[in-house]
């Protein structure tokens, strides 16, 4: 293939990745930004959106369109009361501790990988996508489900700006983030805070996994790479950033496919992760983050 | 605790509550099977422990579920017909998480503690090779049901054995000449960057340069990769056949995005069925694969002409005529290999049997009594067909299936002999001390 | 003195049991009790930049795995001895952990968290992208005459489960003493000044980047004396001890055990080990029980075993 087709492509592909790793890394980032804790089963709560995509999916059976609409707006309302239990079962007793809190995470990523592997089971299963469209380019074909990804992430994103810097609730989060004791000070109800952050940020990557389970499946294994993604563009983009967090999602997604054009894949892949260990070591406090508090 | 482990060994998968419920029933129902209270009134002979080293959990644990039932149906069998040397074989699970590691612990889990004759079943290269070490320590033979080349290329030590499915060497290099015969004769090969990909990898190009076809380029993509249009244009377009085989949860993903990518222009397409085991052929996306074919170590789809031993085999395992589970249509096996497991336990029975295998004093004799069988016959023990073994190499080898993909089914189209898969031996396992 | 003479009585204790379980145990817990013990000192490497320098890495199985890949390569394709093998091996993770501490120091939190999970990502990229040497992910295996030490004495026999067993109790009681000796010593102290206020150790004069730096060479060295002893005690050289998996594991050991406590390591490694191993008996959802059980000990004792027991009874405890 020439080299301007050749590129196109590696770009839509990396726009793809970069849509879905933007809102599963959003959800990370809210939750690290305000309350400070990692979050070692963000990943599992994208494998849970994708799996009970899958359920509702099944289960409504009418057409592939209502059953993908039913699953978006099911999927992440029932991973959201999952995280929800989590934080205040969990999480809020342990006081939010961080090292205590990467136990009960890893404990938590343990419980919903066997809990799906018990009841879903252990193989990929496809959501059909709510429409089947090939748009034909001269040199290569292209899935029009693929490009509504990008669209709908992006309008996602943009919402989710809007929630956090133009209403009360964004303003509520945003200073919760900044300090909390002046917060609280402040009448702020923290605690509720937390909870409610916590759910949107699963909630979050449950959409993410919603998105992407009809041209990748769901499968119980499939947390660890958002997981580990999500962190890089988190650090990348800086805390609390959202503009950071997206042109992070943009530039990891984009430079993996972009790279994957000149080298073998797994060396690709290499050079691509090396690539992102440098920007860090070179701009430690991310790429739009002020220096670390 | 043994009975929790063994009560799956009576035909159902503990995977979920509903099927672990039903195995409770049919573990009741074991106990009073003819077979079995012969034995547990006669007290005279204790069972023969088979300890199974099981990918329950990890990546494998769609294999792992299949071998399990495959497992317990050829148990229940051979016990019904009156064990082996008249004891009752009972089989002991572990789960090795398809970890390397936890495999060498689980092999001395069930050597040491639960005092097994034998250990059993394993599928993934890296958990074979990272049990072997073990198995050698404590001299206990190890059966796996692998496929890789590692036991045929004497990479691994004398206790491993391999009597039950034919290695990947010998399924490439038999499908080799059909492949460059009939879909085309530039290869383009796109394969897992992994051990199982190797295989495939190292021995198919040459393979293919004797049946007068070239592979143009190889793709090796990484292990945990997610998506593949990216790697697509890096297939050259004088390629006539794409040759792929992918293994892992993504492979839906490869299929579609391959429709989506050539559209109706693509090159031929020949697939290993490993790809798609476990995964339902009328899944959304994989009617891009009709008319393409397939290396099938087993047939999925029931086929006219399948022997009355064939149908046994699929009765006797729980499945229909599409390859799925009698019980749940959509619980798909993994027809390609499972029969492995039935059959590495017939040959199991039939070594233990001619050198007379009383307990663990006798596992030296039963690693040169498997050496010395030379010919498998085909029947109800050996549904996939005859074969022939080699005791030097401690390898099966057996014919082989390609099967195109017809209207959301397969179809065998070619069977290979023997002899098309053999192979000049590059090892002698015999000549290393017990 | 008296404080000191203490630990050293009490470290010797926990050692004796340890060597009085090598007559003990039954088949089976004796060789798992070997693989714990190596782990543990695994463990115990990871526990010197955690648990007293405060860097939380999520790349320690590079490591490992340097250790591991630097023995069994060197066996296998240089045809070294175990000895220089074992040398080869902790020359090699050195290196690795003074290139990686000089970029990856730059940051630090969660920053340095991150990149050392790219560097070891690329590490086990790497090690399959030299399948040609390495065997990829289905790895090697070491053949038992590969596994010998010729001494003076005559043959040692690392297939033996005796030897296999005292030669792990070896590394784990050095690796103990040092780090005894470290932890205890003024730059153990510094080490802990950082993690407690960097900025204030700086200012009193300390250099806290190259503490750091000496701290994480000397982690990533008994790390990969971790990984060289357990590719040769155990046959096999695989790259799923380069995964993420693996950088986690030394982490919850640590934190089990108790972060920042020289025992902590040991007895995390041994209950990790034990409760899989038990639940795996009754249920084959054992991750759920283990899971449970993660939450369960962070609700009660949010320390770790031995931290929760030096905070409550014995504030002695190193």
């Amino acid at each position: 293939m020439a080299f301007g087709p050749h590129l196109l492509l590696a770009v839509l592909e990396g726009l793809v990745t970069s849509a879905v790793l933007a809102l599963t890394a959003l959800g990370l980032s809210l939750v690290f930004g305000v309350m400070r804790v990692v979050n070692v089963a963000h990943g599992e709560f994208f494998m849970l959106g994708a799996v009970l995509a899958w359920a509702v999916a099944t289960t409504v059976g009418a057409s592939p369109a209502s059953g993908f609409a039913a699953a978006l707006v099911i999927a992440p309302l029932i991973v959201g009361v999952v995280a929800l239990l989590a934080e205040r079962l969990v999480l809020r007793r342990v006081n939010y501790d961080p090292e205590a809190t990467i136990v009960a995470t890893i404990g938590l990523l343990y419980i919903l990988q066997q809990l799906a592997l018990t009841f879903y089971g252990a193989d990929a299963r496809p959501v059909p996508p709510p429409f089947n469209l090939r748009i034909s380019l001269p040199w290569f074909g292209y899935s029009a489900y693929k490009l509504s990804i990008i669209a709908t992430s992006a309008t996602l994103l943009l919402l989710s700006w809007l929630v956090l810097t133009r209403t009360r609730a964004g303003l509520i989060m945003r200073a919760t983030q900044y300090d909390r004791e002046t917060a609280q000070a402040f009448g702020i109800p923290v605690g509720r805070v937390y909870a409610a952050v916590f759910a949107i940020g699963a909630m979050l990557a449950a959409i993410a996994a919603v998105l992407i389970v009809p041209i990748s499946q769901a499968h119980y294994l499939m947390g660890q790479d958002p997981l580990l993604l999500s962190f890089a563009v988190v650090i990348i983009g800086g805390l609390g950033s959202l503009r950071g967090t997206v042109v992070a999602a943009l530039l990891i997604g984009v430079s993996d496919g972009v790279i994957s054009m000149f080298f073998s894949p797994t060396l690709a892949k290499l050079i691509a992760t090396l690539a992102v260990a440098m920007v860090l070591v070179f701009r430690p406090q991310g790429l739009f983050g002020k220096v670390a508090r | 605790m043994t009975d929790r482990k063994t009560f799956s060994a009576t035909g159902t998968a503990p995977l979920t509550r509903r099927t672990a419920l039903k195995g409770l029933a049919a573990a009741g129902g074991l106990i009073t099977a003819p077979g079995f209270v012969r034995y547990a009134q006669a007290q005279s002979s204790a069972p023969i422990r088979i300890g199974f080293q099981c990918h329950r959990t990890g990546i494998g644990a769609s294999y792992g579920r299949w071998y399990e039932r495959t497992t317990a149906a050829a148990v229940k069998l051979i016990n019904e017909a009156g064990g082996i040397n008249g004891r009752p074989v009972e089989i002991v699970i572990e789960d090795d998480g398809t970890d390397a590691g936890r495999g060498a612990e689980v092999v001395a889990k069930l050597a040491n503690q639960h005092k097994v004759d034998i250990v059993y079943g394993t599928l993934f290269s890296h958990v074979v090779i990272g049990s072997a070490p073990t198995a050698e320590e404590l001299k206990i033979p190890y059966y796996v049901v692998s496929e890789g080349y590692h036991v045929a290329s004497g990479q691994l030590n004398r206790w491993c054995l391999q009597p039950g499915i034919t290695d990947v060497r010998a399924q490439v290099t038999s499908v080799a000449p059909w492949i460059a015969a009939n879909a085309g004769k530039k290869v383009t090969m796109i394969y897992p960057d992994y051990a199982f990909g190797y295989d495939h990898r190292d021995y198919l190009p040459p393979a293919l340069q004797q049946a007068g076809a070239e592979v143009v380029a190889k793709i090796a993509i990484p292990p945990t990769e997610t998506s593949f249009t990216k790697y697509f244009p890096q297939i050259p377009s004088s390629t006539d056949v794409l040759y792929h085989v992918m293994v892992g949860p993504a492979v839906l993903t490869f299929v579609k995005e391959l429709g989506e990518f050539y559209g109706a222009n693509g090159p031929q397409l020949f697939g290993f069925i490993d790809s798609l085991e476990a995964v339902d052929l009328n899944s959304p996306g994989l009617d891009y694969l009709d008319g393409s074919h397939f290396w099938e170590g087993f047939a999925r789809y029931a086929q006219p002409t399948d022997t009355d031993a064939q149908k046994a085999y699929r009765a006797a395992v729980g499945i229909d005529d599409n390859g799925a589970s009698v019980n749940d249509p959509r619980d798909v096996s993994t027809a390609g290999h499972m029969f492995g497991c039935w059959e590495t336990l017939y040959v199991i029975k039939q070594a233990m049997e001619a050198c007379n295998y009383q307990g663990p004093q006798d596992r030296a004799k039963l690693v040169e009594a498997t050496e010395a069988i030379t010919t498998i016959a085909e029947g109800p023990e050996h549904p996939q067909g005859d074969k022939v073994f080699d005791g030097k190499i401690h390898q099966v080898f057996g014919h082989q299936y390609i099967s195109k993909m017809e209207g959301g089914r397969l179809n065998v189209v070619h069977k290979t002999s023997i002899e098309d898969g053999r192979y000049e031996p590059e090892a002698d396992y015999t000549t290393q001390p017990l | 003195m008296k404080a000191g003479a203490r630990l050293y009585a009490l470290h010797g204790a926990v050692i004796a049991v340890l060597l009085a379980l090598n007559f003990l145990l039954p088949a089976y817990h004796h060789g798992l009790m070997a693989r714990i013990l190596v782990l543990a000192t695994f463990a115990m490497g990871y526990n010197l930049t955690f648990g007293y320098g405060g860097l939380l890495s999520l790349g320690h199985a590079m490591f490992f795995a340097t250790g591991l890949y630097g023995a069994g390569l060197s066996i296998q394709h240089l045809g070294f001895g175990v000895p220089e093998a074992f040398l080869a091996a902790l020359a090699c993770g050195a290196l690795l952990a003074l290139i990686v501490g000089v970029l990856a120091l730059r940051t630090t939190g969660v920053a340095f968290m991150i990149v050392t999970l790219m560097f070891s990502q690329a590490v086990h990229l790497a090690i399959i992208y030299f399948s040609a040497f390495t065997g990829g992910d289905q790895g090697l295996m070491l053949r038992p005459q590969q596994r010998r030490v010729e001494t003076v004495l005559g043959t040692l026999n690392l297939t033996d489960p005796n030897t296999r067993y005292l030669v792990a109790l070896a590394l784990f009681t050095v690796v103990l003493f040092l780090m005894l000796a470290l932890v205890r010593s003024g730059f153990g102290r510094v080490l802990v000044a950082i993690r407690e206020n960097e900025e204030r150790t700086r200012m009193l004069g300390y250099d806290t980047f190259s503490s750091r730096l000496a701290a994480l060479v000397v982690s990533g060295t008994v790390c990969a004396a971790a990984g060289a002893t357990y590719g040769i005690l155990f046959g096999y050289v695989g790259a799923n001890f380069a995964s993420v998996h693996y950088s986690i594991l030394p982490l919850l050991w640590v934190l089990l055990g108790g972060a920042a406590t020289t025992l902590g390591p040991l007895f995390g490694t041994v209950f990790m080990y034990y409760v899989v191993d038990i639940a795996s008996g009754y249920t084959s959802a054992y991750m759920l029980v283990v899971g449970i059980v993660l939450i369960l000990l962070v609700l009660f004792f949010r320390k770790g075993l031995l931290g929760t027991v030096r905070e409550r009874w014995l504030r002695w405890l190193p």
